[in-house]
């Protein structure tokens, strides 16, 4: 499966939740599937998807959902100790792991190669990591968002992008929608 | 009262309630005012623009959120101050130490010094600079006009603000 296919089997658990999305292609895929005023789409910004859903999770108490990326992850990965000492139990990273980035020409990441994501968040400290492949993601996420814990999911797919328009739906809106649905 | 606990009590007098911090010898004192107040919840961070990403999270569940960091923080979030802070229109008062200003001992602080400001000035960002400590009863309605205007906003401390380095 490519993150397309993982992001449309699990939208309808994602539907309930607030999401903050990763930059580029993830967000533009979502957007496609699934347009939600309780998604966050990041236009920008490389790397904070994480840092943004933990500062959302820590100060309110619904659940949140950020959709990350291996080569975010990598660009960011002063986010995993803060998030491992930091435990924010409504709080679940989900890096969508292709070992490449996909927005800029499926360039490969070190996590196709030696790295390991899952290994690096734990020794980070998180304590509820989880690694998952990409047919079982939806059961995962479940599973994550019934046990109540801080959890992050390394959801191993194939790389590759399906094609959609870029989001043309001004900054400011996504981000007042996105505070409307924090609050109803 | 101490010029770190009048900055802390301003701070929560204007109900901001989410600090995160990359320190810096001057701000010390100011971090650990922040860190043991009660209607402060204190997150250090490991590099500011990862700090606004928290801030701009805070700041979308609700409440008010700030970054205290080194003026050398600048030259590593220009882009997330572009694309993240201002782009979405969110409010992000900086408490910043301006290192590499008149009493600084260590030469290399002056090379990000000289480009703070014109970077600030260049990114439209709001900006007031703190050199005596009076300059500080300020901050209150600097924090009030953040909040108002959706900007991100730096106040700028310099050494003699904070009284020199002490022993260096």
């Amino acid at each position: 499966m490519i993150r397309s296919e993982v992001l449309k089997e699990i939208a309808p658990i994602l539907r309930d939740h607030l999401v903050v999305c990763n930059i580029g292609i993830p967000s533009q895929e979502l957007h496609a599937i699934d347009d939600q005023p309780t998604n966050f789409y990041m236009l920008g910004t490389m790397g904070l998807a994480s840092s943004i859903g933990l500062g959302l999770a820590l100060v309110q108490k619904k659940p949140v959902i950020v959709i990350d990326g291996d080569g975010s992850v990598l660009t960011n990965l002063g986010t995993l100790p803060t998030i491992g000492n930091n435990v924010a139990d409504n709080y679940i990273l989900m890096i969508i792991d292709n070992g490449s980035y996909g927005s800029t020409g499926d360039q490969p990441t070190y996590t196709g190669k030696r790295t390991d994501l899952a290994g690096m968040a734990r020794a980070a400290g998180c304590e509820n990591v989880v690694e998952v492949q990409d047919v079982d993601t939806g059961k995962a996420l479940t599973e994550a968002l019934e046990s109540g814990k801080q959890t992050v999911m390394v959801v191993k797919c194939d790389s590759g992008n399906a094609k959609n328009p870029v989001i043309t739906m001004d900054p400011v809106t996504i981000r007042d929608r996105f505070m409307g649905a924090v609050k109803a | 009262m101490s010029i770190d606990k009048k900055i802390t009590e301003d701070l929560v007098a204007a109900k901001i309630g989410f600090v995160t911090t990359v320190p810096c010898k001057q701000l010390a004192g100011v971090i650990d005012e922040v860190d043991k107040h009660p209607d402060i919840f204190h997150i250090p961070s490991n590099k500011e623009d990862e700090g606004m990403g928290l801030c701009a999270g805070a700041w979308m569940g609700g409440t008010r959120p700030m970054i205290i960091m080194q003026n050398t923080a600048i030259g590593v979030t220009i882009n997330t101050l572009a694309t993240l802070i201002q782009y979405y229109r969110m409010p992000l008062p900086m408490l910043i130490s301006y290192r590499g200003e008149l009493r600084e001992p260590v030469a290399c602080q002056v090379e990000m010094a000289v480009h703070t400001k014109a970077l600030l000035d260049e990114m439209k960002i709001p900006t007031y600079h703190f050199h005596k400590q009076a300059d500080a009863d300020e901050l209150p309605m600097i924090l009030d006009y953040t909040f108002m205007c959706n900007k991100p906003v730096a106040i700028l401390t310099d050494a003699n603000f904070w009284g020199g380095y002490g022993d260096q």
